[in-house]
């Protein structure tokens, strides 16, 4: 990830550029990561518009599909313009989606942008809930298992969250369905959110969708926090700070935490983005009506505007969180900002 | 009043037994058939409906790519919606597939079946205030028959020449006489909309029982009551929601939690299961869909009928009745017409697995190769393990098939109708005229088994436009023994509608003429407390 940050250059180069960046490291590194990730995006829709292309049946034979007749493919080729060159369609769509214009949908007519802007607002308001709960937790439990490590905590720790991340989300589901809302009937099921929903019924109905995707991400960012404390206990100066009288709580908080925070913001960071582009499966269990089954349902129909714009959205949220941890790792650790 | 009669009656009363199985157990239980068919009323009658409450329905099919627009009604959780706000001209009985008059009072045809002259009811009003005028109808089905229409009904349309108000009455005119018109205007596409719905197609704006109150494609949708609604004998419920649920797991989670009232789609492999938990109740009723493997009668080595006849008798229907749908469906007699259909041909012999003529077929048609056979799951629900049951069963006729796994992507373009011997499926069609049209007649797009007979053509076209039923009967028992006999159809089963709801809905009424009681669920139970 810090790679890029290297701006070393051999001697000799312009000297302008590399004072400017030099001055401003941080803002010159966020002005090329958005031009890198504007050409990125426009890799993405190139992948995905080819991709849906060289799928076999085109959007008029698979959204009919064993009732088309061939005066129906006809009608809906030449109405939505499919009998016209692949360069060609891309190209038009591109000049309108620079404009913010992603079109309507071929399956429903609708506007692309409405739709997603519900669907993706019911996904980030899904990840933000799970998000909340399981960072501060895997955190707090990663240090308290580099406290108590290799003892009973510690241990208990570990069994429990990798166990949870090695069952299957739609297994750890259907566990939670099962025992909370058919046996207890205590959870809302199934989670399916609308517009006149209060903000306490939502947050109920969301309740066992949370609880499923906190037990996955936990795991992951938990080990981690745990690895990256533990390395850096091992240096001289926690020992320094062991020898010097402090707690050993203290230490790990005040000394080792900050230290070990870039990989840790890392890891946080790549689980975010899953909370927002891999829960499909999740809101396929619970009946949630987020942007992954909103894709899903486009790609098997072949709706082409709006695989484009769930797949440029899905790309762009993984390059800004990647973005931001890069960011957040070289502002916790200065040394990454002056590279030798 | 025996015991067993009397359990068949509460089971009556509870809405859990159709009038057609109440009469077969009851009839097998010595009554006789005034006596059976007294006690049905009697028993259904003490089911007094409740008005009241809030329906909710867990269904699968809905997609975010649903249209409201009802020519591109696609999905089952669609088709209900639709019947929930709108209405068509005609309807099927639940009970013999006859058309009943809907938003058309009554019918007549002219002599030859090619002109249909339908009166409208008057006083109907759209949930808009309007009330339901000749023109509305008119410009509805115009709609629907335009070329450039991308109508799911335009294949029943296609023969409508002209359609036109004649003092208040519609009259259609056909390019050729069709006896069964008014059973094509039930199709579920073709509801009646303020003009036609050209103005605004998704509107959702009908005549029916339900007013839309919210709709998210693919998620949910609302509906309140409509208080003017032109018939008091449907809507009993005071709301409906609908939710889009594609999870199979989900949907029983939801029934068995008491979330939902009403779920489709309960799998062969879970209802078993289901049908333990106390407060559920299993709804199956016979469909039309079938699960077939076809053969292109043009094509070797399945031009050779001797071959087709053996590959027929090397099915084990019963087998595939019990593993593949876990009972819950019928074996098939190699012609794509059920009991479901009106008029169908009774007493046509059953065939059954018979290794020993199938073997007998085989020799006499000279092939001594293998079989290859594509299949994929998407042809039907274990259409993999139903090639693989097949070529068992095969196996001891003497006869090897070679199973041939295609991806389920394009296979209904690049397989189906395109290779000489596939799995299909077929979903039933209004008539036995439209099913043969569909996919049996020699022009027809559809005819994924190449079976090109004229005499069965004239056939076809001859029953089409009689009248009289006792001569049409006949007709159709004749094209069915051809299909039966000489083509390219091998049909092992009909699949059943297996749909389930917790105990205090009532009043399902087992519709033969599709699933979810005809789309019309939401619209025909209440709720007991």
């Amino acid at each position: 990830m810090s790679e890029s940050v290297d701006t070393g250059s051999p001697p000799g180069q312009k000297e302008s550029g590399l004072r400017y960046k030099e001055r401003f490291p941080l803002l010159a590194l966020i002005v090329e990561r958005l031009l890198l990730s504007a050409a990125l995006l426009l890799a993405v829709s190139v992948l995905i518009f080819g991709g849906v292309e060289a799928l076999p049946g085109d959007f008029a034979e698979t959204y009919l599909g064993q009732s088309a007749t061939p005066q129906a493919v006809a009608n809906i080729r030449s109405d939505l313009g499919l009998d016209r060159p692949v360069v060609t369609r891309y190209f038009e769509w591109l000049g309108n989606a620079v404009q913010g214009d992603f079109g309507t949908s071929w399956a429903s007519r609708n506007s692309v942008s409405e739709q997603i802007g519900k669907r993706l607002g019911n996904s980030l308001f899904l990840a933000f809930c799970a998000a909340i709960i399981s960072v501060p937790l895997a955190v707090g439990l990663g240090m308290l298992a580099v406290h108590f490590r290799n003892r009973i905590p510690d241990k208990i720790i570990n069994v429990v969250s990798l166990a949870a991340i090695s069952l299957p989300e739609f297994f750890i589901g259907y566990l939670l369905i099962l025992f909370f809302a058919v046996k207890f009937g205590v959870a809302t099921f199934p989670a399916t959110v609308y517009d006149s929903m209060t903000f306490v019924e939502r947050l109920k109905a969301v309740a066992l969708p949370v609880a499923t995707l906190v037990l996955v991400v936990l795991a992951h960012m938990m080990r981690m926090t745990r690895a990256a404390i533990l390395s850096v206990m091992s240096s001289a100066y926690m020992e320094t700070a062991e020898l010097k009288g402090l707690g050993a709580f203290r230490s790990i908080v005040r000394h080792a935490a900050p230290n070990a925070l870039a990989p840790i913001i890392n890891v946080v960071a790549l689980n975010l983005a899953y909370l927002v582009v891999g829960v499909v499966v999740v809101e396929v269990v619970f009946v949630y009506p987020g942007m992954g089954q909103y894709m899903v349902d486009a790609v098997t129909v072949r709706d082409m505007p709006v695989v484009q714009a769930c797949g440029l959205i899905f790309a762009a949220v993984y390059i800004l969180l990647n973005m931001l941890a890069d960011i957040l790792a070289i502002i916790a650790n200065p040394r990454l900002r002056h590279p030798r | 009043m025996s015991n067993y009669t009397k359990y068949l009656a509460s089971h009556v009363t509870s809405g859990g037994m159709s009038r057609r199985e109440f009469m077969g157990r009851a009839m097998a239980a010595g009554l006789t058939l005034t006596a059976a068919s007294q006690l049905f009323t009697e028993s259904a009658e003490a089911q007094e409906p409740k008005r009241g409450g809030h329906l909710k329905l867990g269904l699968e099919g809905g997609a975010a790519t649903d249209s409201k627009d009802p020519a591109k009604f696609l999905s089952q959780f669609m088709f209900v919606v639709g019947r929930c706000w709108g209405d068509m001209l005609v309807e099927s009985d639940p009970l013999t597939g006859k058309p009943v008059p809907a938003l058309a009072e009554s019918w007549e045809p002219s002599a030859d079946a090619a002109t249909w002259t339908f009166n409208i009811r008057k006083g109907v009003q759209f949930h808009d205030g309007k009330e339901l005028t000749i023109d509305d109808v008119v410009a509805t089905l115009k709609r629907h028959t335009d070329e450039k229409s991308e109508s799911g009904a335009l294949g029943v349309m296609k023969s409508i020449k002209e359609i036109k108000a004649d003092g208040g009455k519609l009259v259609l005119t056909l390019s050729e006489g069709n006896a069964d018109m008014p059973l094509l205007l039930s199709d579920y596409h073709l509801v009646i909309q303020p003009n036609g719905g050209v103005d605004d197609p998704g509107a959702s704006i009908g005549t029916g029982p339900y007013k839309m109150a919210s709709f998210e494609p693919g998620v949910r949708a609302t509906f309140e009551k409509n208080p003017d609604d032109w018939r008091s004998d449907r809507g009993y419920v005071d709301s409906i929601e609908i939710i889009g649920m594609n999870d199979a797991t989900a949907r029983i989670a939801a029934l068995s939690s008491g979330q939902v009232h009403y779920i489709n789609r309960v799998g062969p492999k879970t209802v078993d299961l289901l049908k333990r938990a106390p407060n559920v109740e299993i709804f199956n009723t016979s469909g039309r869909g079938h699960y077939v493997f076809i053969m292109h009668c043009n094509t070797a080595p399945f031009d050779n009928n001797d071959l087709r006849l053996a590959l027929k008798y090397a099915m084990d229907r019963e087998t595939m009745v019990q593993r593949i749908l876990g009972g819950y469906g019928k074996v098939g007699n190699d012609f794509p017409i059920n009991e479901t259909y009106a008029l169908f041909p009774e007493g046509i012999e059953q065939r059954s697995y018979d290794p020993d003529k199938a073997a007998f077929h085989y020799k006499k048609s000279g092939h001594d190769d293998s079989v290859l056979l594509r299949t994929s799951e998407v042809a039907f629900p274990g259409a993999v393990d139903a090639a693989v049951l097949y070529q068992e069963s095969c196996k001891k006729a003497g006869i090897n098939i070679e199973v041939k796994r295609e991806p389920g992507d394009g296979y209904w373009s690049n397989v189906w109708n395109a290779q000489p011997f596939c799995t299909s499926y077929w979903g039933g069609r209004p008539t036995q005229d439209q099913m043969y049209s569909t996919a049996y007649l020699s022009t027809a797009d559809w005819n994924d088994t190449r079976f090109k007979r004229p005499d069965f053509d004239k056939l076809l076209y001859e029953a089409r436009s009689e009248l009289d039923e006792a001569k049409r009967k006949d007709m159709y028992r004749e094209m069915a023994m051809m299909v039966r006999d000489e083509g390219g159809l091998i049909l092992p089963m009909f699949n059943d509608f297996v749909n389930a709801a917790s105990k205090n809905v009532k009043g399902y009424v087992h519709d033969i003429g599709n699933d979810m009681s005809n789309g019309y669920v939401a619209t025909r139970v209440w709720l007991e407390s």
